[in-house]
């Protein structure tokens, strides 16, 4: 939360016109990378990070002691192995991990720019990492590979960006935001604007934090990542520490609980206006409205590489909205390759231990590198 | 295995683009990817299959071929093949239909329930009969719709489905199937291999 903490940064200082219409410029973003670019400069692999998430992808976030959010997935001898593949993660312009977003402080007045900042897409994110990629001289990167919003991310960039990765493995994602992923994020919104705390998003000047109403936005969204079977097994109606009810409103079962400690761990690592804008972005995003209701308009450009993995407990983006994005990549003969992974974890399932999925991808993205190597692609 | 796949492999140009229906663990993709084409696609209905697939670098879908066929463009393959499964779809008919829609050829190849081995059990054991290419009991098979080499050409030709090539695999023995030796060929072998056009 824009506390002062060693990020890499670069200021972008081309204009960029976000698709609200307003220009910036000289605007900081925030990455972390692992691993090293080798010489032909052929193993870069472009990690988008989810909703709550931010660079530090492996390792351990600086700022919150923690395994970065990644950790299954990216690091030495893990799927995306770093010994192998130089990985680039940024913080999508809007977050509160160094890169441009409400927390950001205007230098002019000295204050954070709260909800004057803009309204920004998932088409603004990655066109800012382009200008990374770029600031990277990286020509061709192999993957860009990302869950969630991150796999939104991963679909926008090689929309805009055709001949920019080889690969693309957009994982529990969607190509257009649900009426019901619109609603959930709208009930996060109401309760961190419900917050008296708020104070129209500028709490920092009054040295308030909307902590209450985030919290409650964060326990909201966690049920969504999880999966009914889930909840059961872990918690079911087990009592958290007491023997019985106590006939009041405390944290009397498991899982009231372990929402709590969610909501208040996440208030310290999440500045609210940022969760307001990203969830924004991603309610904004719907890929085949960019391309007048075809879906594979966005990719008929490109020769890039498919990979769409969703998960069979994943309610928030089932199986049959990832096999829509499956569709129009067939319907233009583009290569694709799809599973549903097995796995009772839910939506949260890309991020967590699941053995299948990591050695599926793991084993795919090696196999793919060779292959391409081999054939020179 | 490998005969078929060297029939099959034969029957295909080189460089075209193939897609392998219900590629199970891929060993026909890796031995086309090997001598033919670079350009193959899976489609395999078994969650596990497809992890082997999609492990070993191949690019397959998971999917049924019943519902899944529809979203490939009409003939937007130069061939597709289907080794060994129509008796397992409960729609033969209109899988092949499929089939002929998505590919400009396709290769089905089909094990024959007219084979002498295969009949004889019925006749003399009085049950259902199981063998090296029909491993499964009755009760266990996943085969809906067995056929003969005989019902698949009468069925082509009352569809009106071109037949380019036909060739019977007993053992290792390869031969050309044609109308005259048609009876024959469906007592004596084991295997048959259609390349048909719509």
């Amino acid at each position: 939360m824009n506390k002062n903490i060693d990020t890499k940064k670069i200021i972008i200082s081309n204009p960029l016109k976000l698709d609200c219409g307003k220009e910036i410029n000289n605007f900081p973003i925030a990455y972390e990378t692992y691993g090293e670019l080798n010489s032909e400069k052929n193993n870069a692999i472009l990690v988008f990070h989810a909703l709550t998430g931010d660079q530090y992808v492996s390792g351990k976030n600086p700022i919150t002691n923690k395994d970065g959010w990644w950790s299954y997935v990216v690091g030495e001898n893990k799927p995306i192995d770093t010994n192998k593949f130089f990985v680039i993660c940024a913080n999508v312009i809007g977050g509160c991990m160094g890169s441009y977003g409400p927390s950001t402080i205007n230098e002019s007045t000295g204050k954070q720019i709260g909800t004057d900042f803009p309204i920004i897409t998932i088409n603004d994110m990655v066109n800012v990492q382009y200008e990374l990629i770029k600031y990277l001289e990286i020509e061709k990167l192999f993957a860009v590979v990302g869950g969630s919003m991150g796999g939104m991310q991963v679909l926008q960039f090689v929309a805009n960006f055709p001949d920019k990765a080889k690969l693309a493995i957009p994982i529990a994602c969607t190509s257009s935001h649900s009426a019901q992923n619109i609603a959930f994020n709208e009930l996060g919104r109401q309760a961190i604007m419900a917050d008296s705390k708020w104070e129209n998003g500028f709490y920092s000047n009054y040295k308030l934090n909307p902590d209450k109403g985030l919290a409650v936005a964060r326990m909201a969204a966690h049920i969504t990542y999880l999966s009914e079977k889930g909840l059961q097994e872990k918690f079911g109606r087990k009592l958290q520490d007491r023997d019985s009810l106590r006939y009041g409103f405390e944290a009397d079962f498991q899982i009231e609980s372990y929402l709590r400690y969610q909501g208040s761990v996440f208030v310290d690592r999440f500045d609210a206006n940022s969760y307001l804008y990203i969830t924004r972005a991603m309610d904004y995003f719907d890929l085949s409205k960019q391309y007048k209701g075809n879906l594979s308009d966005a990719f008929k450009e490109t020769k890039t590489k498919f990979f769409v993995i969703s998960f069979t407990s994943d309610w928030l983006y089932p199986t049959s909205e990832n096999r829509e994005i499956v569709i129009a990549l067939n319907s233009i003969g583009a290569d694709v390759g799809f599973v549903e992974i097995e796995s009772d974890k839910g939506h949260d399932s890309f991020l967590l231990d699941v053995p299948s999925f990591l050695k599926t991808l793991g084993d795919y993205i090696n196999s793919t590198y060779k292959v391409m190597n081999e054939r020179r692609i | 295995m490998k005969e078929e796949f060297n029939i099959i492999s034969n029957l295909i140009e080189e460089n075209t683009r193939v897609l392998d229906v219900g590629c199970g663990n891929g060993d026909l993709m890796k031995f086309l990817q090997e001598n033919k084409t670079k350009d193959i696609r899976g489609l395999e209905i078994s969650k596990e299959k497809v992890q082997n697939c999609l492990s070993k670098g191949l690019t397959v879908i998971e999917g049924n071929a019943e519902s899944d066929l529809k979203q490939f463009p009409k003939s937007s393959f130069d061939y597709v093949i289907l080794s060994q499964t129509l008796q397992a779809f409960l729609n033969p008919e209109l899988v092949i239909n499929e089939l002929l829609k998505v590919g400009k050829k396709v290769i089905v190849t089909i094990p024959n329930f007219g084979y002498w081995r295969v009949r004889l059990q019925l006749l003399f054991k009085g049950t259902m009969p199981v063998t090296e290419n029909l491993p499964h009991e009755w009760y266990n098979t996943p085969n809906l719709h067995m056929c003969t080499i005989k019902d698949f050409y009468n069925f082509c030709s009352n569809k009106n489905i071109k037949i380019f090539k036909s060739i019977a695999l007993k053992k290792s023995r390869i031969s050309e199937i044609n109308k005259s030796n048609l009876n024959y060929k469906n007592l004596d072998s084991h295997l048959g291999i259609f390349l048909i056009e719509s």
